[in-house]
């Protein structure tokens, strides 16, 4: 290096940096802050020791520790299921009867229930559960295949109309018109007395010739005054709800060529013991007979 | 003139420099260390009794015992974080009244507003944690050490076993006393007893350790190491208070208009024919400042107003048979007079004929009365002496009047506050759901505080939403539109509630109505306005 500057008012070393006749002093450091910085050096020794710490080409230094982010994860994951692992073990013996039974095993199901409704129903049935056209909303009273405990508990463990599963709910409406069944007319007519049952506005004299062919053509599953039955899977049709639509064109739309809801059975997928869980949750959103 | 020379003479001249005054502290200059001296007189009296009050209320606040029943801890002062409450004696605190705590603080704002602009930097110098804790560190010091110069000494000396020894036993003593304040800490966040059990047992979780090991370091090094340093660096107390002083404020003043020029050798100049003032230059001030500063420079931001300066110089005014006061706690606006008085109206601190004042009362029982200023300057019956007075204007009346009302408002919300709340929330997704029937069913979580430490039970009535029935969820059965729920002493309940109303009944989207609880066997109640939602008419 070449000879020292000092600059005149402080007496202070120069750094030999010089902007616009401005210098750089070049005082010492803080004492304290170079004993930090030195604590640091070493603690980084240790560090670089006993963690993973330098990536080399393909993977970094494992340390003497052997921790890793993910073998963390995984141990917080075994724990946190071996804390679950008593309340589970109750509820794979329990019916869901005996579980709403007791106050701890109903709110443990009832917290799984909601977030394995979240991740595995909310696709088809919304996220509050509101459902859509087609897709049950299961907040109501309104139940096709049944909506006390164990029916519910049935139609999630075996679907509807899942043909994997030999106990799954099955039922088929006949397509009226498509099949010529019925003829137009006819179809129209029993739309008419579809609409009376339901409280709508509906055309009387057509009404007239509808009555007959309803109970003729539609009674056996539907029931007499059209309340329908959970055994089939029938829909209620006198009540306020409708899985389509409640109006004269979807009424005749679903007599020609109905359509079917599906849903897959989901013992297989997640166990008995998600089902259980499941099964009481949906109960537990309001509708729940 | 020999006599009068001894009678000055008896008075110790102290070598004593003001380490820590501005001008002494020069960047990239390590500190000086201060070494105080011990004070004797009222001031040090006073702030031996603020230090015993303040410690007392800091250890033994946590082990007050009150009784609020079975349900409530005894603890008289508890911060419960775990279980989110606050307990003072009988006041306890849910986290929603938070705002007492608000209150508290604009309330301590006002406070020092009113304590410094009447009685200047009182906090810092007597009541201020730092302050006290450094007292009592140099408590200890003294003990091991001796005074002042016995303590340079010792500082400057090399290493034997006798310093060793005082050096160690001083520390050791520090880190017990850190330790102490540092464990009594953590008292206030549980019960106290199980807590000192718990602790020696080592059955706290690791962060109450670190609570008392932070603490313990933070005032070992506070009190032992880095003390006047911590007040002139580190804390913003004194700038803020600054801004609040005006001239009617009390401070720390070296009245100059008395004591200047200051001569160490005030016979042999009186002698000479010098003029000379009350101030025999013996350094008393600046030897037992903790603060390492010189007051007779004047006001300076070092200063925490401890006022062991006063004491340490009426000592030596007491020796000389002068009046007490050379340095006094006065106002700006009295010292600015006094000054004016002493230089004929210039102010001008050169211009200063000192207003020297005996105490004749003194002299004539001491028979001193030979020494040379005995004639009573006749401008001591016009000086102005601060007085109580100064306390009482319009600045500190507005102070109090605000601090008063404040106080009031908040003890009459204290007493008349309800110990019963409730609070609705509504289900938004579904936020109504039409049932088979065509009537429309909400949800809603409802919470009923109970915030009184025994069991209740109360009547929850839907009240304004006609046709309205209760249904709980898992289950059909109406339940009318009420519904009663027994709630955990000092706990909150919640329930999930289904609300339907018929068809025909809905004649609008959205409808208020309430919910009001009752207290069942009691008369509290409360309600909570809450929606009910429909689909539109349109639709």
């Amino acid at each position: 290096m070449a000879e020292k500057k000092i600059d005149e008012i402080s007496g202070v070393e120069t750094t030999g940096h010089e902007w616009d006749g401005i210098t750089e002093l070049n005082n010492p450091l803080p004492r304290w802050w170079l004993y930090t910085m030195y604590l640091c050096i070493l603690f980084s020794i240790g560090y670089v020791i006993y963690y993973p710490a330098i990536p080399l080409l393909t993977e970094a230094t494992k340390g003497i520790s052997g921790i890793t982010t993910r073998g963390e994860l995984m141990k917080e994951l075994a724990a946190a299921k071996a804390s679950r692992a008593g309340l589970i073990a109750k509820i794979e013996e329990a019916s869901v009867e005996e579980i709403v039974g007791d106050t701890e095993l109903k709110r443990f199901a009832l917290s799984a229930g909601s977030s394995l409704f979240k991740v595995n129903c909310v696709q088809c049935h919304g996220s509050g559960a509101q459902g859509a056209p087609g897709f049950p909303n299961l907040n109501d009273d309104d139940w096709l295949w049944g909506g006390d405990l164990d029916a519910i508990y049935q139609t999630i463990a075996h679907g509807a109309r899942y043909e994997q599963d030999d106990d799954t709910r099955t039922s088929e409406m006949p397509a009226f018109g498509k099949d010529e069944l019925l003829d137009r007319n006819q179809i129209a007519s029993i739309a008419e007395h579809v609409l009376k049952i339901s409280d709508f506005e509906y055309d009387a004299e057509k009404e007239k010739e509808g009555a007959p062919l309803f109970a003729e053509n539609c009674s056996a599953c539907h029931g007499v005054d059209g309340k329908g039955n959970s055994e089939f899977g029938a829909p209620n049709l006198a009540d306020a709800l409708w899985l389509y639509a409640g109006n004269r064109q979807a009424i005749i739309a679903q007599v020609n060529a109905p359509k079917h809801g599906e849903m897959p059975a989901w013992n297989s997928r997640l166990g008995d013991v998600a089902v259980k869980q499941l099964a009481i949750y949906v109960h537990n959103l309001g509708g729940g007979q | 003139m020999a006599e009068n020379a001894g009678a000055t003479g008896t008075i110790e001249k102290i070598e004593a420099e003001a380490v820590n005054s501005k001008e002494q502290r020069e960047l990239y200059v390590a500190r000086k260390k201060v070494f105080p001296k011990r004070a004797y007189g009222t001031f040090r009296s006073l702030k031996w009794w603020v230090m015993g009050i303040t410690l007392g209320i800091y250890y033994l606040t946590p082990w007050l015992r009150w009784d609020r029943g079975e349900f409530a801890p005894d603890q008289a002062v508890l911060i419960d974080l775990a279980n989110r409450r606050f307990y003072f004696f009988f006041i306890e605190i849910w986290p929603q009244e938070f705002y007492y705590v608000a209150g508290l603080l604009v309330m301590a704002g006002i406070g020092l507003f009113l304590v410094t602009s009447t009685v200047g930097r009182a906090w810092c110098g007597y009541a201020c944690p730092q302050t006290v804790w450094v007292d009592l560190f140099l408590v200890v010091e003294r003990y091991f050490e001796g005074d002042r110069n016995a303590r340079i000494k010792l500082d400057n000396a090399s290493w034997s076993r006798e310093k060793i020894f005082k050096r160690v036993a001083k520390h050791a003593v520090w880190l017990f006393i850190a330790f102490s304040t540092g464990g009594a800490w953590i008292f206030y966040f549980a019960d106290a007893p199980t807590l000192l059990v718990d602790f020696w047992t080592f059955d706290l979780p690791i962060v109450a350790y670190g609570t008392v090991a932070v603490l313990t370091f933070m005032t070992y090094t506070f009190g032992g190491f880095m003390r006047e340093q911590v007040c002139t660096y580190m804390c913003p107390w004194p700038r803020i208070q600054a801004a609040m002083l005006d001239e009617d404020s009390l401070t720390v003043t070296y009245n100059n208009w008395r004591g200047e020029p200051r001569n160490r050798h005030a016979k042999r100049a009186i002698a000479a024919g010098d003029t000379v003032g009350d101030c025999v230059d013996c350094n008393a001030c600046v030897a037992v400042c903790p603060m390492g500063i010189d007051i007779r420079e004047g006001q300076q931001l070092e200063c925490i107003t401890c006022a062991l300066c006063i004491d340490a110089c009426d000592g030596v005014m007491q020796k000389l048979g002068r009046e007490h006061g050379l340095i006094s706690y006065a106002t700006l606006r009295d010292y600015n007079e006094n000054l004016a008085l002493a230089t004929g109206g210039t102010s001008n601190p050169a211009d200063i004929n000192p207003i020297t004042m005996i105490n004749i009362v003194d002299m004539a029982s001491k028979k001193k009365a030979k020494m040379a200023s005995v004639v009573p300057d006749v401008r001591v019956d016009k000086v102005a002496h601060t007085t109580l007075r100064s306390i009482a204007r319009p600045r500190t009346m507005v102070y109090s009047a605000v601090l008063m009302s404040i106080a009031f408002a908040m003890l009459a919300v204290l007493v008349t506050r309800s110990r019963l709340d409730i609070n609705v929330l509504h289900d938004r997704n579904p936020v109504f759901v039409k049932l088979s029937d065509g009537s429309i069913r909400n949800g809603y979580e409802i919470k009923v505080l109970n915030m009184i430490a025994r069991p209740r039970k109360f009547g929850v009535k839907v009240e304004g939403l006609n046709g309205a029935e209760i249904s709980f969820a898992g289950s059909n059965e109406k339940m009318g539109d009420s519904f009663t729920i027994s709630v955990a002493p000092d706990q909150l309940q919640s329930t999930k509630i289904f609300l339907s109303v018929p068809k025909d009944q809905i004649d609008k989207a959205h409808s208020n109505f309430k919910f009001v609880v009752n207290e069942i066997d009691g008369e509290e109640n409360s309600f909570y306005t809450a929606k009910f939602e429909a689909p539109r008419k349109d639709r």
